[in-house]
């Protein structure tokens, strides 16, 4: 598999590291083939002529997205975001300094779309778009994870993660795509999940949890299945139903909605609450994918729509739902008013699984056993689009407090890592944005390197032995790096995961 | 596209050495990725094998973690029946390279 990776060693200050130019010029993920390209309408290959089309794609962007000409006319070059991306830290290759990164981008802006650039390249720093830079392109926008944490430290707000997912969409149209998230899009398309996972596969899964939550508890808890006229459609990652740690946070869920007596279903047309269509910045796609969840929610006549552990599904719900499905509150068009008029006002739409379930905690309705929890001592990892895209419940900050509420519910044994390395300043797993692939196994693993030194502070000095996180791309991304840093992979977990192990089940109370 | 030669055959695999054509795999074809892989098949290594390409022949979808762990506890005793057990045999993760020896297409996604 990927070969040379090589973790970092843990430094004992923060420093930023000593610069090694080059260092990951080679990192790059393999090419979606042709295949995967035109199944998604992309070209399939960098054909002739993909200078003209990746320019034109890019005077498109400009003209549509105001946001993207600030950003590539506003950066002054402070150097304020230099040392807060996790992957420069990791790597010490200066291209990972996000105004460099942005920098890859603005050169090319600058030739093309401003006189200065197109009289006077050389005076500006402004370069043509060749083979060679659309390279960098490829090995560099590879290596940003869209986490957004240089953004909150820019005094200009510049967001880098725009720039990245806009150098995506401009490789997309000229031809050039990730494999990784490319086939992964075309997944959901054909078989409606980024696993690949068919409806008959998803319902035996479903059932094989129902006789071990039987066999655990004693309890008959079910995990229904395209059940019309259900109050809740559950909305959650792929990975919940696969990947282990992330099924336990499913059964936390389905314990929840039993002690509640609330009726939920899950959906196999909408199987995935992931939406890879905003980490190749494609609106298109965004909106393609968004609308499974509509036509479900409308199919099965459910009231409320709740979303699981996802980290950018949760941005995507939250922020994006509303336009793009007409999921939650304020659209006034029929196509808006349609949903909106069966689903229950009283309840926030979309709903997180975390606001469900301290809503439930806040009025006594779940019983919890604390000890249950009693080995473990838990610290939290704040997912970055969850921590600095979304909020939860009804003040600010609230995507921050309410998972920690629940943890502490939960458990008694609760510790926060250092400031500066959570809530909005958190530092990304290292294998968000599209990245989650073993041939950037190497990227990865140095990437985990800042919330791997907080980890260790923690683990020494508080013996902090469990992790729990809110996303599955966290899940997995830590579990394959843990051991890099000799930590054991089962230690990082789901909030839910947590939660089932506390929850007492039986009459809901 | 990148292949293996197996027994004088070759054989077309992706970048990363699963096989792109299911229908062509064959026992020999196993051993010969799992070298490369650097596991020396067992018979306890068989018997995943052998439930994955089942489960994939009734679902075309290798097993989720939990179904796999389940199935393997049945066949081989209580106590492999655990996801450590499957490391031991698998140490790149069940999920990824004991899909890879079986021939079985990668799973994909936040997994």
């Amino acid at each position: 598999m990927a070969a040379d990776v090589k973790a970092p060693p843990l430094r004992p200050f923060a420093e930023p590291p000593a610069l090694v130019p080059g260092a990951m010029q080679a990192s790059k993920p393999y090419v979606a083939s042709a295949k995967m390209q035109e199944a998604i309408g992309f070209p399939g290959e960098l054909t002739e002529g993909w200078e003209g089309r990746a320019l034109d794609k890019m005077g498109e962007l400009l003209g549509k997205y105001r946001s993207l000409r600030v950003y590539l006319d506003s950066c002054v070059h402070c150097g304020a975001c230099t040392d807060k991306c996790h992957y420069f830290l990791g790597t010490g290759d200066p291209l990972n300094m996000p105004v460099a990164r942005q920098d890859l981008m603005r050169s090319v802006y600058r030739r093309h779309f401003t006189l200065a650039g197109k009289l006077f390249p050389k005076l500006v720093g402004a370069r043509d778009l060749t083979k060679d830079v659309l390279d960098q392109w490829y090995s560099y926008y590879n290596q940003c994870s869209e986490c957004r944490r240089c953004s909150v430290f820019c005094p200009y707000g510049i967001d880098t993660a725009e720039i990245t997912m806009a150098g995506k969409e401009i490789m997309d149209a000229a031809g050039l795509g990730q494999k990784y998230s490319n086939e992964i899009i075309g997944k959901v398309h054909r078989i409606g999940n980024n696993l690949g996972l068919p409806g008959p596969a998803l319902a035996d899964t479903l059932e094989g949890l129902e006789e071990d939550v039987k066999e655990e508890t004693g309890v008959d808890v079910r995990f229904p299945l395209d059940q019309k006229g259900a109050e809740v459609l559950l909305v959650t990652p792929s990975a919940d139903f696969f990947a282990e740690p992330h099924v336990d946070s499913l059964i936390g869920y389905a314990k929840v909605f039993h002690a509640a007596g609330v009726s939920w279903t899950l959906s196999s047309h909408a199987s995935e609450a992931g939406n890879f269509g905003l980490f190749i910045g494609s609106y298109d796609q965004l909106r393609t994918i968004a609308m499974r969840i509509r036509e479900a929610a409308l199919e099965l006549g459910v009231k409320r729509i709740v979303v699981g552990e996802c980290g950018h599904a949760w941005r995507v719900a939250y922020s994006m739902w509303n336009t793009l499905a007409g999921i939650g509150a304020g659209g006034e068009d029929d196509f808006a008013r349609k949903l909106q008029s069966q689903l229950d006002s009283r309840y926030k739409q979309p709903m997180h699984i975390c606001e469900f379930t301290h809503d439930l905690i806040g009025r006594g309705a779940l019983r919890l056993d604390r000890e249950a929890n009693d080995h473990r001592v838990v610290t939290f990892h704040d997912s970055c689009n969850v921590a600095r895209a979304s909020r939860m419940g009804d003040t600010p900050g609230g995507q921050f407090e309410i998972p920690r509420a629940i943890i502490r519910a939960v458990a008694n044994h609760y510790v926060e890592m250092a400031p500066g390395t959570t809530h909005d300043a958190t530092y990304c797993c290292g294998g968000g944005g599209g990245l989650l692939t073993d041939e950037l196994l190497d990227l990865r693993v140095k990437g985990a390197l800042p919330r791997m030194e907080a980890l260790r502070q923690v683990a020494d000095g508080r013996g902090v032995n469990f992790m729990a996180t809110i996303c599955a791309i966290c899940k997995a991304q830590f579990t394959k790096v843990l051991p890099y840093y000799g930590f054991k992979m089962g230690m990082v977990g789901g909030v839910h995961q947590l939660v089932s192990t506390a929850i007492r089940l039986g009459e809901p109370r | 596209m990148p292949t293996i030669e197996v027994n004088g055959k070759s054989y077309e695999t992706d970048e990363e050495g699963y096989l792109v054509n299911l229908g062509e795999w064959n026992e020999d074809v196993a051993n010969f990725i799992a070298k490369v892989e650097n596991v020396d098949m067992s018979q306890n290594h068989w018997e995943v094998v052998n439930f994955l390409r089942k489960y994939y022949d009734e679902y075309q979808i290798a097993p989720a973690v939990r179904v796999l762990t389940k199935a393997i506890g049945k066949q081989l005793g209580p106590e492999k029946g655990n996801s450590q057990y499957l490391y031991e045999l698998f140490p790149y993760g069940p999920a990824k390279q004991a899909c890879k020896i079986a021939g079985l297409p990668k799973p994909t996604g936040c997994v």
